[in-house]
C-alpha cells in the first residue's frame, strides 16, 4: 500500500465512522421490530399469572382453538370447526392439520385436553365452564370431545377468551403442571418463538418468527381472530423503566414502537410526524371505586350510595389522560363503552350537575359521625395512582376521618388482601382500572361479583346480581343479554360493588412506517414496515 | 501481610452471617406478598393462597430461613419466584453491565479529577483553581438523573453521536461497547470527579505546605516531579479512602443511572426485584453487594501500605 492508498482508505475509514449511527443499519433491519412493552415480563406463563404482559407474551408464541374478532365474536382459530349433538350438550372440535409445536411436536389433541384443564382450573370463564362439563376427552390425534351437563352457548367464546389468562394450548408435558405452579418452557404453537437463550427479564424479551406455523386460511385479521400471518423476522422487546429514555429511544429510531407512553411524553411525541400516536384498542379501559364491603363505614349501602354526587367522572378521567375529551368517556357504567351490553340503566346518580353538598347531607343521613376510613393505593402505576389522588382529594373534601395510604403496587396489592377492620391494618377505598375485555361481559367481570368472601377484593355480598350473572351464561341470544345487563347495571348502582369513575384509551405510540397493526392488544403478526 | 489478609476474609463469615440474617428478617417482615402481585389485579383471595402455599411462602420463619441458610452454604442462591430462573444465572447476565458502568466511570473519574485537584491546590487562588471548585460545586448540586438526561438530549438526541439507551456487552467489541458507556459513565461520574477532585486539592495543598516539599524545591527538583512524585504519592492514602468509598457509592448510584440510560445491571435487578417481591434475587443481591463492600475495604487497606510504607498490618 502507498502512501496515497493509505491517506484514501483513512479517509474513507473516516467517512464511514462519521455517518450517524442509524445510516450502518442492514437492510435485515426490516424485518426486525423493536418495542418497548408496558412492563417488564417476568412471568413466562399466561395460566399461572394474570399480568398483561404475560398474556401478551402468550399471544406471541401460543395459539388458541377459538379467537375473538373485534366484535367478541368466536371464530375458529387452531379449530378446523366443531359439531355439536344431542342438542348441543355433545360438543366435538377438530384441530386443523399441519399445527406443529415450537419444539417441533405435532399439536395433538392430546395436547389441547390437558392445556384446557389447566385453563379451566384459573380463569373465571373457565371455571364457569368446568361447572357444566361431565367430561373432557380425545376422540383422535386431532378431535376432542366436550360432554356437556346441559347447552353452554358460550363455550367457543370462553375458549377464544384475550385476556386473563387464555385457553392457550401448551404440549401435553407441559400442560399437565399444576395450574399454581409455573410451566418450566415456554413452547406454544404460535407465530413466534420464545428465544429462552436471549431472555434476560427486566431487560430484553426476544422472539422469533416460527417458520412453520400455518395461519388459518380463515377470515380476516382482527383481535385474536383471522390468519396471524408474521412478517417480521425477529421481535424484540426492550424494557426501558424510564418513559423519557423510551420517547428518547423512539424519536432516535433505537426502537419502533412504545406501547404506553404517559401523556406528558405522548404531547412530545405528537410533534414526531414519524410517531403515530393512537389508541392501541378502540374500546377503553374503566376505571373503579372500589369499597370495602365488610366493615364500616362502607358496609352501609347508604354510605356507599352517599359519595355518588360527588363523583364526577369527567375529573377523574382527566387526572388519567388528561383534557383532551377524546381520550376518555363519561357516563360509564357496568360495561365497556361501545360494546354490547353496555347501557345506562341505574346510572343516574352519576349524571347532572355534582355536588359536594349534596354527598356531605346524605352522609349524614346515612349516620356518619366522623369514624374513619382508609384510602389505599399505589403510587407506581400511572391510572391507579392518578385515580387515587383524586379520590384522596375527595374524600378529604367531604369531611372523611380518612387515613391515605399511598405506597407501591406491591404493597397495594397485598394490603387489598386483607378482610381485616382498619384498626387492625384494613382498608376501606380503593381505585384501579380493568382492560376493555375483561368488562365486555359478565364472564370475567370480577368487581361485578357479589359472592361475599368469594368475590373480588372487598367482597361484596349481592346475591341479586350472582343470579342475574348465571342468567346471563344461558341467554339464548344477544336481546336477551342486554335485558340481563341492564337489570344487573340496575341491581349494581343501588348495591353499588364498586363505583365506575370514567373510562379511558389507552395510547400507544408507533412509528407511522409500521403498517396493519391489529387493533385490541400490543399484537405482532400482520405488522409489516412498509 | 499474608496473616492479615486470612484474618480480614475470614472476618468477612460473620459480616456476611449477620446480613444474611439482616436481609431475610427484614423481607420477613416487610409488606408485600410475591403471591398477589404473581396473581395479578383480577385474581381473587384464594387464588393468591393458593400460589402462597404453592411458593411455601405460607411456613414458619424459623423453616424459611433455615433452608436459605443451608442453600447458601452450599453455594445456591435460588431460583426466583417470577422468572424461575436460578439467581445466580440472573446476576451473571446482570453483572457484566454493572461493572463496565463502574469500571468506565472510575477510570473516568481518577483520570479526570487526580490532575484536576492537583492543579487547582497548584494553582491555589487563581483562576483555575476557581474554575475547578466551580465545576465541583456544580456537580455535587446537579442529580445524576438531571446530568443523564441533558447528555442524552445533547449528544443523542440533538447530536446524534451516541445511543439513548441500552448495553452492548464487551464480547460484542470495544466501539459499541464503548459506545453504550459512553454518556451513562459521565452522567454517573460527575459526581465523583466532583468528589475526588475536592479531596485532591485540599490534601495537595496540606501536602505543599511539608518541609519536604520546601526541600525537594531546594534541591532543584522541577515542579511535575514535586507535585507528582513527592507531593502526589503523600497525598494518596485519603484520595484512595475516597475513592473506596466511591465505589461502594457507585453500586447505589448505578441504580439512577441504570434506569435512565436502560441499562440491564444490577441496580435495575435489584429495584425490580424489591418492587415484585422476589425474595431469593434481593437476598442474593444484597449478599453479593455486602461481600463486594468487604473485599473493596480489603483493597483499600492493601494499597495503603503500597503508598504509605509506615503503614503495616
Amino acid at each position: 500500500m502507498n502512501r496515497r492508498d493509505l491517506l484514501r482508505t483513512s479517509a474513507a475509514a473516516g467517512a464511514a465512522a462519521a455517518l450517524p449511527r442509524f445510516a450502518t443499519a442492514q437492510p435485515a433491519q426490516n424485518r426486525l421490530l423493536k418495542m418497548v412493552p408496558q412492563a417488564n415480563l417476568t412471568s413466562l406463563d399466561p395460566i399461572w399469572t394474570t399480568a398483561n404482559i404475560t398474556r401478551n407474551h402468550g399471544h406471541m408464541i401460543y395459539d388458541s382453538l377459538y379467537g375473538l374478532d373485534a366484535n367478541f365474536a368466536p371464530q375458529p382459530q387452531m379449530a378446523e370447526g366443531h359439531v355439536l349433538d344431542d342438542g348441543g350438550k355433545v360438543v366435538t372440535i377438530t384441530l386443523r392439520q399441519g399445527l406443529k409445536f415450537h419444539d417441533g411436536e405435532p399439536v395433538r389433541a392430546q395436547d389441547v385436553v390437558p392445556s384446557i384443564n389447566r385453563w379451566m382450573k384459573r380463569n373465571p370463564f373457565g371455571q364457569k365452564l368446568a361447572t357444566v362439563v361431565d367430561a373432557l376427552e380425545v376422540v383422535d390425534d386431532r378431535r376432542v370431545r366436550f360432554k356437556l351437563k346441559r347447552p353452554f352457548p358460550l363455550l367457543f367464546k370462553a375458549l377464544g377468551q384475550v385476556s386473563n389468562s387464555p385457553a392457550f394450548i401448551m404440549p401435553q408435558r407441559l400442560a399437565e403442571t399444576d395450574a399454581f405452579q409455573q410451566v418450566r418452557e415456554a413452547i406454544g404453537s404460535g407465530p413466534f418463538k420464545f428465544k429462552a437463550d436471549e431472555f434476560n427479564s427486566g431487560s430484553l424479551v426476544v422472539y422469533e418468527k416460527f417458520a412453520d406455523y400455518v395461519p388459518t386460511p380463515n377470515g380476516t385479521p382482527s383481535l385474536t381472530a383471522g390468519p396471524k400471518v408474521a412478517y417480521m423476522d425477529r421481535v424484540e422487546w426492550h424494557i426501558i423503566v424510564d418513559a423519557a429514555t423510551a420517547a428518547a429511544a423512539l424519536q432516535t429510531g433505537e426502537i419502533d414502537w412504545y406501547e404506553q407512553p404517559p401523556p406528558e411524553i405522548q404531547q412530545l411525541l405528537r410533534r414526531n410526524r414519524q410517531i403515530s400516536i393512537e389508541a392501541i384498542d378502540p374500546l377503553p379501559l374503566t376505571g373503579i371505586l372500589r369499597f370495602n364491603h365488610l366493615h364500616p363505614p362502607f358496609a352501609d349501602k347508604k354510605m356507599r350510595q352517599a359519595i355518588l354526587p360527588a363523583i364526577n367522572q369527567e375529573e377523574f378521567m382527566q387526572a388519567v389522560v388528561g383534557t383532551d375529551a377524546s381520550l376518555f368517556r363519561t357516563g360509564v357504567g357496568l360495561f365497556t363503552p361501545g360494546t354490547p351490553l353496555a347501557n345506562d340503566a341505574g346510572l343516574a346518580p352519576l349524571m347532572g350537575p355534582r355536588s359536594l353538598d349534596r354527598a356531605k347531607a346524605l352522609m349524614r343521613e346515612a349516620g356518619y359521625t366522623n369514624q374513619p376510613m382508609r384510602l389505599i393505593g399505589p403510587t407506581d402505576i400511572l391510572a391507579p395512582a392518578a385515580m387515587t389522588q383524586m379520590g384522596a382529594d375527595l374524600v378529604r373534601r367531604l369531611g372523611f376521618n380518612a387515613d391515605i395510604v399511598l405506597t407501591d403496587w406491591g404493597t397495594t396489592v397485598t394490603r387489598r388482601a386483607s378482610r381485616e377492620p382498619l384498626d387492625r391494618g384494613g382498608w376501606s377505598m380503593l381505585f384501579t382500572s380493568f382492560s376493555s375485555v375483561d368488562f365486555v361481559d359478565p364472564a370475567a367481570h370480577y368487581p361485578m361479583r357479589g359472592n361475599g368472601t368469594s368475590a373480588w377484593f372487598g367482597w361484596p355480598t349481592i346475591p341479586r346480581l350472582e343470579e342475574l350473572r348465571d342468567a346471563w351464561f344461558d341467554a339464548p341470544d344477544l336481546a336477551a343479554e342486554q335485558a340481563l345487563a341492564r337489570e344487573m347495571q340496575t341491581v349494581a348502582m343501588d348495591e353499588l360493588p364498586y363505583v365506575p369513575v370514567g373510562a379511558y384509551l389507552s395510547i400507544t405510540a408507533i412509528k407511522r412506517n409500521l403498517t396493519g397493526r391489529v387493533p385490541g392488544l400490543a399484537l405482532f403478526w400482520n405488522i409489516r414496515r412498509s | 501481610m499474608f496473616a492479615y489478609i486470612v484474618r480480614r476474609v475470614l472476618a468477612t463469615i460473620p459480616v456476611m452471617a449477620i446480613v444474611a440474617l439482616f436481609v431475610f428478617s427484614l423481607l420477613y417482615i416487610a409488606p408485600g406478598d410475591p403471591a398477589a402481585v404473581i396473581a395479578g389485579d383480577q385474581a381473587t383471595p384464594e387464588d393468591v393462597e393458593r400460589i402462597r402455599q404453592s411458593l411455601g411462602l405460607d411456613r414458619p420463619y424459623l423453616v424459611r430461613f433455615g433452608e436459605w441458610v443451608f442453600r447458601i452454604l452450599r453455594g445456591d442462591l435460588g431460583v426466583s419466584i417470577f422468572t424461575n430462573l436460578p439467581v445466580s444465572l440472573m446476576i451473571q447476565q446482570r453483572i457484566e453491565p454493572t461493572l463496565s458502568l463502574m469500571v468506565v466511570t472510575l477510570l473516568l473519574a481518577v483520570t479526570i479529577a487526580v490532575p484536576m485537584g492537583v492543579v487547582a491546590a497548584w494553582k491555589a487562588g487563581t483562576w483555575i483553581d476557581n474554575a475547578v471548585m466551580s465545576f465541583a460545586v456544580l456537580s455535587f448540586s446537579v442529580p445524576v438523573f438531571v446530568v443523564g438526561y441533558l447528555l442524552a438530549y445533547i449528544f443523542a438526541l440533538e447530536l446524534d453521536w451516541l445511543p439513548v439507551q441500552g448495553y452492548t456487552p464487551f464480547s460484542n467489541g470495544f466501539g459499541p461497547w464503548i459506545q453504550n458507556l459512553i454518556l451513562p459513565a459521565v452522567a454517573l461520574g460527575s459526581v465523583y470527579i466532583a468528589l475526588i477532585a475536592r479531596i485532591t486539592r485540599a490534601t495537595m495543598l496540606e501536602v505543599l505546605q511539608q518541609d519536604y516539599i520546601r526541600t525537594a524545591r531546594a534541591k532543584g527538583a522541577g515542579q511535575r516531579s514535586i507535585l507528582f512524585l513527592h507531593a502526589l504519592k503523600n497525598a494518596a492514602v485519603p484520595i484512595v479512602t475516597v475513592i473506596g468509598i466511591g465505589i461502594a457509592l457507585l453500586i447505589g448510584g448505578a441504580v439512577v443511572t441504570e434506569s435512565v440510560f436502560a441499562i440491564p445491571g444490577l441496580g435495575r435487578l435489584t429495584v425490580d426485584a424489591i418492587l415484585r417481591r422476589d425474595y431469593p434475587v434481593i437476598q442474593g443481591v444484597v449478599l453479593l453487594f455486602s461481600f463486594v463492600y468487604v473485599l473493596v475495604n480489603l483493597a483499600i487497606d492493601l494499597l495503603y501500605t503500597l503508598f504509605d510504607p509506615r503503614i503495616r498490618y
